[in-house]
């Protein structure tokens, strides 16, 4: 009996590892495509910054989860060769980035999330995970500051620079709740001590939200329906697009290094 | 074959000293606080290194660059192994480094990493590297690499880099 506890738990691990890994893998390309294209040279900067971070962190997750796997994949194995429903990211993050207020309205979704919850799983009980998590945590609460700041400066900024936002909240709102989304897989791994429930700290995301919100001038939309699936592998249209030219060159010269 | 008892983990340290950061070649890894220690298993050594930050793309390069001395210096099997924990922090660097990075046109980290990620953009005014006046501005908390941010010296006006706290 225990080894079969102990199995499923290996393999909870590891999905768990690629759902947080392919967040910020997936939100990563998103950033990156911003590159020579921001409205100003900082935010090009700063963007493709943000970028780098999330690639570094999904990089340290997959590899985690490839090791703890041992069937000798590598993390550019599941970047690159995995295909649109094998990813696990929650559609929140493959969201396109339309333009700079929408990208940072899904950026400080994104980042409010991630500071509230790697501040819990610093503590994970698997110390691998813990000790990327203490690592990503220092570098998200930079990538918070950058999108609670240019919330205020374009929510509290011209009329039009204020619709931008609140057209990108109304767009975006719909795919929070799966930031907290939690299936068995998440129940297993809480008993076990190596994750938190993301309900506690789903408080504190609404209150922060709501500030940033309220001295932005923008209007947390009426509850409508939320959407869901990505954890599961169900996506919107535009993972597949974003993949496409993701994995182009893996795929087309495969094995090839530079 | 490498064990504790032929080779000198002090001597090594010494030897790893003479790789430079790639970005900030002022510093070497070791006072940059890359290198982490140095074990010997299975009678070779393995050299622990953690990022300053997750993407820092310096990293494969210094981890050639670890194994390439390594090698010159007749040790042809060693290992690099990354280590998240305790995460990098600019907490490291010695006052002696803190002065290098300064007198290279980098200024560098004010006190201690903070915790509290509510708190508004610094407000401590950073001091400018190359005429030491306090009139300085934030103008990205984003930098040329993630460890720097962008600030311009009013008194000078002369844009320069602050090594950020983390």
């Amino acid at each position: 009996m225990t080894t079969n506890t102990e199995e499923n738990t290996r393999k909870n691990i590891i999905e768990f590892l690629i759902r947080f890994g392919d967040d910020r893998l997936i939100l990563g390309h998103r950033l990156s495509e911003w590159c020579g294209h921001a409205p100003i040279l900082e935010e090009d900067i700063a963007l493709a910054n943000i970028a780098l971070d999330c690639i570094g962190q999904a990089s340290s997750l997959l590899k985690l989860a490839v090791e703890i796997e041992g069937e000798n994949r590598s993390e550019d194995d599941l970047a690159y060769l995995r295909n649109e429903r094998e990813f696990k990211n929650i559609q929140l993050v493959e969201q396109p980035n339309e333009d700079f207020a929408y990208t940072i309205v899904r950026q400080f979704f994104y980042d409010t999330f991630a500071v509230l919850y790697l501040e819990k799983l610093q503590n994970s009980s698997l110390e691998d995970l813990a000790g990327i998590a203490a690592k990503s945590l220092k570098e998200s609460k930079y990538h918070f500051r950058h999108s609670k700041e240019w919330m205020l400066r374009l929510g509290d900024g011209t009329e039009f620079s204020n619709q931008k936002v609140q057209s990108a909240v109304n767009d975006l709102w719909q795919f929070t709740d799966e930031l907290f989304y939690e299936d068995e897989i998440n129940t297993q791994l809480i008993e076990a001590g190596i994750i938190f429930p993301a309900d506690e700290i789903k408080t504190e995301w609404i209150k922060i939200i709501n500030e940033i919100f309220s001295r932005a001038k923008i209007l947390l939309p009426r509850d409508g329906g939320m959407i869901y699936g990505g954890r599961n592998g169900i996506h919107s249209e535009y993972l597949g697009h974003l993949l496409a030219e993701m994995q182009i060159v893996a795929r087309s010269y495969p094995n090839a290094k530079w | 074959m490498v064990t504790e008892m032929n080779v000198d983990k002090e001597s090594l340290l010494n030897l790893l000293e003479e790789i430079e950061d790639p970005e900030i070649p002022v510093l070497n890894i070791v006072e940059m606080g890359i290198v982490r220690g140095i074990d010997f298993v299975d009678e070779k050594i393995v050299v622990k290194i953690t990022p300053t930050y997750s993407g820092c793309p310096a990293m494969k390069t210094i981890e050639n660059q670890i194994l390439d001395i390594l090698f010159d210096q007749g040790f042809p099997n060693s290992h690099v192994k990354t280590v998240y924990t305790p995460a990098w922090t600019t907490d490291w660097l010695s006052d002696e480094t803190k002065s290098k990075l300064r007198d290279y046109g980098i200024a560098p980290p004010k006190g201690k990493s903070e915790d509290d990620f509510l708190q508004e953009v610094i407000t401590k005014p950073v001091q400018c590297p190359f005429c030491e006046s306090k009139d300085t501005i934030l103008k990205s908390e984003f930098g040329s690499t993630a460890c720097k941010a962008l600030h311009y010296c009013n008194n000078c006006s002369q844009p320069f880099e602050y090594f950020k706290c983390i």
